[in-house]
Parts: C-alpha cells; sequence; structure tokens
C-alpha cells in the first residue's frame, strides 16, 4: 500500500512522518505547481472551486510516481467540501486510475465506516502503536507551524530577506527526503536556529497584516501565491488566522468547547454576523476584527472563487471595514489568476498602509 | 391590520410563501410582496450585492430595495436547516446579514433562525416571529397552526400560472426534466421564460417537485454520500427517480453561474445521466447571460432530440 494524501499546506510533513512510523509507505504529491493546476483544471468540473482542482491535480501526479492509496477527510458542513471525497472517487475511476480513496468521515456519520477506514490504515500495528505515534506527528505540526511564523516574523526583520528563503526552500526539499517524526523534528530544529541566526535590523518598524478567509487559501503557499514570502520581502510582518495548529486546537484537542482564540473570534463576529454560515465564513469576520484590536495595520482576504461561505463574508466586511476604519481587502484566486496583477494589488496596498500610517504619525 | 410586512420574491419565497402568507395573515398583518423579477430589480440588485454573489442573490437584494421604503418590516428569516441533520446553501444561511450590510436605510427586518439540525425548531421560530411583533401567545399559536395547515405548495400554484396551457400538449412525445432550484426555475426573467419557450416547442415540462416524496428519499439515499443539502435531496434524488425509471427524454439543468451547490449536483447528475445515455445540457445563467445565444442553445438542444427519437436506428444505404 502506497499511500498519498492532497497537500494543505505544511500538514503534508507531519503526516508524512506519522504514517512511516506507522510503517507505510507514502509518497506524498510533489509540491503544487502551475502543471499541477493545469492537470486538475483540465479533468475537474468547471464549476467546481479551487481546492478541488488541485486536490486532483496533487493526486494524479502522485499517482504518477506509484501511489495506490489515497486518505483525506471529509465533511457534512454547509460546504460543498463534503462532497470532495465521493466526487473525486468518482472522477479517478472514470479516467481510468486503479485506485483506493479513503474517505475518513466524523465517526458521527456511521461509526463502521470509521472504524474500517481506521483499520484499513492501521494494517496490522496495535492500536498502542497510533497511541504512541501520534502524539509525535501533532506535535511535529505545531513545530512546523511554529517555524513558518518564526520565517515570516524573521524575513520582516531581516536585511536580506533571500537569505531567509534560502533557508526555507532548502528545509522544504530537505524534509521530503527524511524519514519519520523523529529525523523531521530534528530538521525542524536545526531550521529553526538557522533562522535565528540570520542578521536582522532591530530598528526597523514592520506594518502588520493578518491574513484572513478561506482556510485551504490561506494555508496552500502555492493557491495564494506565496503571499505570505510577498509581503515579508516588502517588509511586512504577517500572520495568518488560520492554522493547521489553530484548527486542532479547535476541533480536536478543546472538543467539544473550541479553542479560546476561535471562541473569542466568534464572540467579535457576533455583533456582525449571529451564526455559522459554513465553512470559515464567521472565523473571518471575527478574525479581521481581532487583529484590529490587536493593533495590527491591516487585513487581507483571501478566497477561491465562488466559495459560498466568504461571499457571505465578504459581504459583511465592507461593514467591518467601515465601522472600525480598518483597512481590508479582498482577493479572489482560481486558475485564472496572474502573479504580476496580484503583486500589484499587494503592493499598492501596504503602498497605501504606510502612507495612511505616516498621516497618522504627523497628524 | 396591524402593519405591513414586506415578502422579497426570491430564494426561500418559491417555497415557503404559502406557509408565511397563512401565519402571518392570521396574526392580522398586511403582506406586501415585491413584483416579478423586472429590468431595474436586477440592476439595483446588482449595484448592492457583492460582485462575487450569484444572480439569485443579488436579484433577491434588488427585491429588498424595491420593498425597502414601502413597508414597515422586512421578512427575511434565516433558514439554517429545515430537516434534521441537513443543510442549506450557505448563502441562504448568511441571507439577512448579507441585506443588512449591503443595502443602507431598512425597516426592521425580521431574521429569525430555522434551526432543525438537531431537532426541529419550526415552532420556536414562529414564536420568536410571533413575539417580536408584539402578538400574544395565543394568537401565534393560532397563526402556527395555519400555517402548518397550508398544504398547499406556492410552486403548484406558479406551475398553474406559468404553464396555464401545459395541459393540452401532454400528447407529445419529448418529456424533458427541467432541473434546478426552484428561485431558478420559476422566475421567469431570471431563466428568460424558458419554460414557455419549450411549452411553445411543444414539450412535456416534468419538474423535480412532481416526483413523489417517496421516490424522492429512495433514490437520494442511494448515493454512497449522505446528502446534507435540502435542496439537494429534491434534485438530485427527482433526477435519479425519473431516469431510473426511464420516464423522461432528456434533462435540462438551469445552474446560476458561481452555484456551490449545482457544481456538485451537475457533476452528479451528468454521470448518471451519461450512463443510463440520456442527454443533459446545462445552462449557465448570469447578468451577463444573452438572450440570443441562449435561445440558440435551446433550439439546437430540441433539434437534436427530436432527430433522436425519429432517426437514432437509421443509417442510410446511400453513403
Amino acid at each position: 500500500m502506497k499511500i498519498t494524501f492532497p497537500h494543505l499546506g505544511n500538514v503534508y510533513i507531519a503526516a508524512k512522518a506519522f504514517l512511516e512510523d506507522m510503517g507505510h509507505e507514502v509518497i506524498p504529491p510533489p509540491v503544487c505547481s502551475r502543471k499541477t493546476l493545469e492537470i486538475g483544471t483540465k479533468f475537474s468540473p468547471e464549476m467546481m472551486c479551487m481546492p478541488f482542482k488541485i486536490f486532483i491535480g496533487n493526486y494524479i501526479e502522485s499517482i504518477q510516481k506509484g501511489a495506490d492509496t489515497i486518505v483525506i477527510t471529509g465533511s457534512c458542513g454547509p460546504c460543498r467540501f463534503g462532497f470532495y471525497g465521493d466526487m473525486q472517487k468518482d472522477l479517478l475511476r472514470d479516467l481510468g486510475y486503479d485506485v483506493e480513496v479513503i474517505v475518513l468521515e466524523s465517526p458521527k456519520e456511521g461509526l463502521k465506516d470509521f472504524k474500517n477506514n481506521i483499520g484499513k490504515l492501521i494494517g496490522s500495528n496495535s492500536l498502542w502503536s497510533i497511541g504512541k505515534n501520534i502524539k509525535p506527528a501533532l506535535n511535529l505540526i505545531k513545530i512546523i507551524d511554529e517555524l513558518t511564523q518564526l520565517s515570516n516574523k524573521v524575513r520582516a526583520f531581516a536585511l536580506d530577506k533571500k537569505e531567509v528563503n534560502k533557508i526555507m526552500d532548502d528545509y522544504y526539499e530537505e524534509a521530503v527526503r527524511v524519514c519519520g517524526t523523529k529525523e523531521i523534528t530534528k530538521l525542524t530544529r536545526a531550521t529553526e536556529n538557522k533562522l535565528k541566526e540570520v542578521k536582522v535590523d532591530q530598528s526597523h518598524s514592520p506594518i502588520k497584516i493578518g491574513i484572513i478567509g478561506e482556510i485551504y487559501t490561506i494555508i496552500e503557499p502555492f493557491v495564494n501565491l506565496e503571499v505570505e514570502r510577498k509581503l515579508g520581502d516588502m517588509g511586512v510582518l504577517v500572520e495568518k488566522s488560520l492554522t493547521p495548529t489553530k484548527w486542532f486546537d479547535h476541533h480536536v484537542y478543546s472538543y467539544p468547547f473550541g479553542s479560546k482564540e476561535e471562541n473569542l473570534k466568534f464572540k467579535l463576529a457576533k455583533p456582525y454576523l449571529k451564526t455559522m454560515v459554513g465553512g470559515h465564513g464567521r472565523e473571518t469576520i471575527g478574525s479581521a476584527i481581532y487583529y484590529n484590536n490587536m493593533g495590527y495595520d491591516g487585513t487581507i482576504q483571501i478566497l477561491p472563487l465562488n466559495c459560498m461561505p466568504e461571499i457571505v463574508a465578504k459581504s459583511i466586511l465592507k461593514t467591518v471595514s467601515k465601522d472600525l476604519n480598518f483597512p481590508i481587502m479582498t482577493l479572489v484566486v482560481d486558475e485564472m489568476t496572474g502573479e504580476a496583477g496580484y503583486m500589484t494589488r499587494l503592493e499598492a496596498f501596504v503602498d497605501l498602509i504606510n502612507k495612511r500610517r505616516e498621516e497618522m504619525l504627523i497628524g | 391590520m396591524k402593519g405591513k410586512i414586506g415578502i422579497p420574491r426570491g430564494m426561500m419565497y418559491y417555497e415557503l410563501y404559502p406557509e408565511w402568507e397563512g401565519y402571518f395573515r392570521s396574526l392580522n398583518f398586511d403582506l406586501i410582496t415585491s413584483p416579478r423579477t423586472n429590468k431595474e430589480i436586477l440592476d439595483i440588485g446588482i449595484f448592492t450585492c457583492v460582485d462575487e454573489a450569484c444572480l439569485p442573490v443579488k436579484i433577491f437584494h434588488g427585491h429588498v430595495d424595491y420593498l425597502k421604503d414601502k413597508v414597515d418590516y422586512i421578512f427575511i428569516p434565516k433558514i439554517t436547516s429545515l430537516c434534521k441533520g441537513e443543510y442549506n446553501c450557505p448563502k441562504i444561511l448568511g441571507l439577512p446579514d448579507m441585506i443588512k450590510h449591503s443595502i443602507g436605510n431598512l425597516p426592521p427586518v425580521i431574521d429569525t433562525e430555522f434551526q432543525s439540525y438537531k431537532r426541529s425548531s419550526i415552532k420556536r421560530a414562529y414564536n420568536e416571529i410571533g413575539k417580536s411583533l408584539e402578538c400574544n401567545s395565543s394568537s401565534i399559536s393560532k397563526a402556527y397552526r395555519k400555517a402548518l395547515d397550508t398544504k398547499d405548495k406556492y410552486i403548484d400554484r406558479l406551475e398553474a400560472e406559468i404553464l396555464s396551457n401545459r395541459k393540452d400538449i401532454e400528447s407529445t412525445k419529448l418529456n424533458l426534466l427541467i432541473l434546478g432550484h426552484p428561485y431558478v426555475i420559476f422566475d421567469e426573467f431570471l431563466n428568460m421564460g424558458i419554460l414557455n419557450k419549450l411549452i411553445d416547442n411543444k414539450v412535456n415540462i416534468v419538474f423535480p417537485e412532481d416526483v413523489e416524496e417517496k421516490d424522492v428519499l429512495y433514490y437520494s439515499n442511494l448515493l454512497p454520500k449522505r446528502m446534507f443539502w435540502t435542496e439537494g435531496r429534491r434534485i438530485v434524488g427527482s433526477a435519479f427517480s425519473l431516469i431510473d425509471k426511464q420516464k423522461i427524454d432528456g434533462i435540462i439543468y438551469l445552474s446560476s453561474f458561481g452555484c456551490g451547490l449545482d457544481s456538485v449536483f451537475t457533476y452528479i447528475i451528468s454521470r448518471k445521466a451519461k450512463e443510463r445515455n440520456i442527454p443533459i445540457m446545462e445552462l449557465t445563467l448570469d447578468e451577463q447571460t444573452g438572450e440570443a445565444g441562449f435561445n440558440t442553445r435551446l433550439e439546437a438542444y430540441l433539434d437534436m432530440m427530436k432527430w433522436r427519437n425519429k432517426n437514432e436506428n437509421y443509417l442510410s444505404s446511400l453513403r
């Protein structure tokens, strides 16, 4: 059984390490690229949202490398993500690929299926070994998120931004090659130390921008055209409102109460949107207010074209921006997004914030 | 009369209007419904709504804008879930919030939530509506019973209205299933009068609503994944049942550009239709759709259907 899974930001590093610890052979899909998107767009239904297309591209690229089992999660929310698994299963079968697709649904949807699917993944391992292996894997997700955040921070202050980019590129390249949680943790720690040694300009006071919006587009660097890196190169300090760590915090560790930060965001969003709208619509609004309260200079909302919950959020963010006098820009990404136009908009946004800041300081 | 309540003619109006009508009439309120969609309403809707939303939502914005100066309250319930374990489209979930933040100078909006995901809350929601309108509880419960008693579906009324000449043509051989959300199929401005165009071409139209509830449930449960949208259950279930029973010759799917639900349903249904060799055409509508191109596609499709029925097995010996 050669397992593969779609990309979701840096989660693939931890997922690979976990499944390797369990004794499976893992073929992580190649890093998302123009080619991935082209393959995905060619075979997917036209009106589906962008993550679907990239997932299909990921699968086909890893199948070409030899994978025969795909693992993804399911959901039953009002967002169409719930249908990804079964649609993709049919789509791959129609294309003539003989692969097994394991859709991990929540146990609420049927305990038997859940047990079967987990059983397939465990194989001959004991339950105890899962317990033993899952902890370092979850820890790894946290460490990797911390590393990305550290790189964002260092990049904003660094004298030579290219040095940071080089370190991170090397890290991603190396992470696919090493095996198991232990080695990846070691590698991550080493990279962390390297980042800390980068020469920084302490006197620089960077603009702070929060990235909000749909979780997949925030986390996956290819989809958002590496917005963190682009902003960092301009000397902007970036934070993402959603990371895999925050997701696990909210949905797994603190189940069923929810994590502190997310609950705070719900509370902040309440005057504007009382109930859930599926996906991360409510979090988006809460995060915008949250970043305003934290003293950030602006936020950027990123969503894939046609994302239903984010469209609702977008129409409400208009009022939030007006009420709080807080700059919010919306970027819509799809397979037609051009990098140059995207860059221009980012530069203009940063320029405007700079100008605004000057005016606020000087009066 | 206690006051005027405005009901915009869009989205869930096409499914639940009789229920609302029974309820508010019983509470002694005057009901004002916006007129059928026209160019003016569409233009205001496009102007006020966010660009990314789908056409029915934009039109809904236009209807609200039309009503806002003419009524005391506007009724836009937040219909999160009508059946256990099922949801509606995320845009319907956020509809009252979208409206409130897009259109200024609104009269009070009644945006009570219908949340039946875990257990039925329809009674509680109606109670809340009544209380927010300062009615006493005995009249509320009377109105609630009245709302539930209105069994006739608005869609039946609409069908009768739009298709008054539908009966005469039942002898034709071409049965077409028109799929889509009720707010797309029955808004004649939005779909550019496709129903009447089909009737003029002597087509017998079948609606998803014509299929029995029992069949819809049975066939939608055949899907490997539980259908968690109430509307999807009807659309996919009715299509599957009619395809399986071979009661239709073709399918026309009317979808609006940017509809997330439709992107899933068209894939599922067209896959099944292809399997059973039933031609399906997807017509995507947005504010820029031109009627001429639309007509051409429709005519081409109908011509193909006619030739298919006539000459399918005919191979000319003169080659």
